[in-house]
């Protein structure tokens, strides 16, 4: 018969291979999808920085799962313990994951021991949407730091995340950073780690 | 000034209210060349205008079937109009016998698309205010403009 071809039937279905599932959505979908997000929460908070702090909920919940995904699926099941070994997963694996590339750069704030900074262009999330003046500070991209804490709180390393525009010299758009700053006990463990 | 204009057979039978909008005339714009920039009061009564033109102009036909006025050339400019499936129409006018306006059109409705309806800050019907899409009608209208004037 045509069609029936060599497919592995499996008789527990635990034992099927966890496979990568589709690795594209349509982009316009989920902005659609996105923006009805931030007009709904829109609809249920007084002030801006509530607004924010929904957006970040919400990728909390994200982070919290990618990250056991990541970890299963991408990692074989290991552990980060190091700082750096965090950030740069952080960094390549769950950028790359999720909006297909890896991040622009990390950089370890100056000002700060405890700081650390991931800048982009310009994020997957914010491409369609401008914010209009009268928003003042406000950033979809609290969506993304959301998504940062989630998956850093759940390895152990909690954090404070938020998403600031930098603006650039030359450029009418400006960039934009995520700003990491990691709570004491992360940097005492850092420390004693060696 | 003589009016002629040309009148083209749909693709739908379109009942809902429509929207308009102006490409040029809303905001004044140095970058468009200049002399024809209306304030805004302006433009929402040509809009209003043009809306009620092309409303008509399916009563108008000597044949059946007319959907939309798609050109309007008059003695010192042109009207380029441009209809979406949805009823959304875009127009745009211009300096006499200037090519290619149907495909800036479609590039526009293509921006239109990006940047203003996957914006949730935008709220339908009311007038454009996207940062992002002035930056990209711009950037287009330059490039137009180079590639067709090379100025």
């Amino acid at each position: 018969m045509i069609g029936t071809g060599k497919i592995k039937q499996y008789a527990n279905v635990l034992d099927k291979p966890l496979g990568k599932g589709k690795q594209e959505v349509s982009l316009s979908a989920f902005a659609f999808l996105f923006s009805e997000l931030v007009q709904y929460n829109q609809t249920q908070v007084d002030n801006i920085s509530e607004l924010e702090t929904r957006l970040e909920d919400a990728g909390y919940a994200v982070g919290a799962r990618v990250l056991e995904l990541l970890c299963h699926r991408d990692k074989g099941n290991r552990r980060e313990t190091r700082l750096l070994g965090i950030l740069s997963f952080v960094h390549s694996t769950v950028w790359k994951v999720l909006f297909g590339k890896v991040a622009d750069s990390l950089e370890k704030g100056t000002e700060h021991e405890d700081e650390y900074m991931i800048s982009e262009k310009e994020l997957l999330v914010n491409r369609f949407i401008s914010i209009p003046k009268d928003m003042g500070t406000f950033h979809c991209g609290a969506f993304v730091a959301g998504i940062v804490k989630g998956v850093l709180e759940n390895a152990g390393f909690p954090a404070v995340v938020t998403a600031h525009f930098v603006p650039v010299e030359g450029q009418q758009r400006p960039r934009t950073t995520i700003l990491i700053k990691f709570a004491e006990e992360v940097l005492r463990r850092e420390a004693r780690l060696g | 000034m003589s009016i002629r204009a040309y009148m083209r057979k749909p693709l739908y039978d379109s009942r809902d209210e429509n929207s308009i909008i102006t490409v040029m005339a809303r905001k004044g714009m140095l970058d468009y060349g200049s002399k024809g920039c209306m304030d805004t009061n302006d433009s929402l009564r040509v809009a209003s205008l043009w809306h009620s033109m092309h409303a008509i102009s399916q009563q108008l036909s000597p044949t059946t079937g007319c959907s939309e006025i798609e050109l309007l050339e008059a003695n010192t400019f042109d009207l380029h109009c441009f209809q979406s499936l949805t009823g959304t129409k875009f127009f745009v006018v211009c300096k006499l016998g200037t090519r290619h306006m149907e495909a800036l059109l479609k590039v526009v409705y293509k921006l239109y698309i990006d940047y203003v309806l996957k914006n949730p800050f935008y709220e339908m019907k009311m007038p454009i205010r996207c940062e992002v899409f002035d930056i990209n009608l711009t950037q287009t209208v330059q490039k137009d403009r180079v590639a067709l004037l090379g100025r």
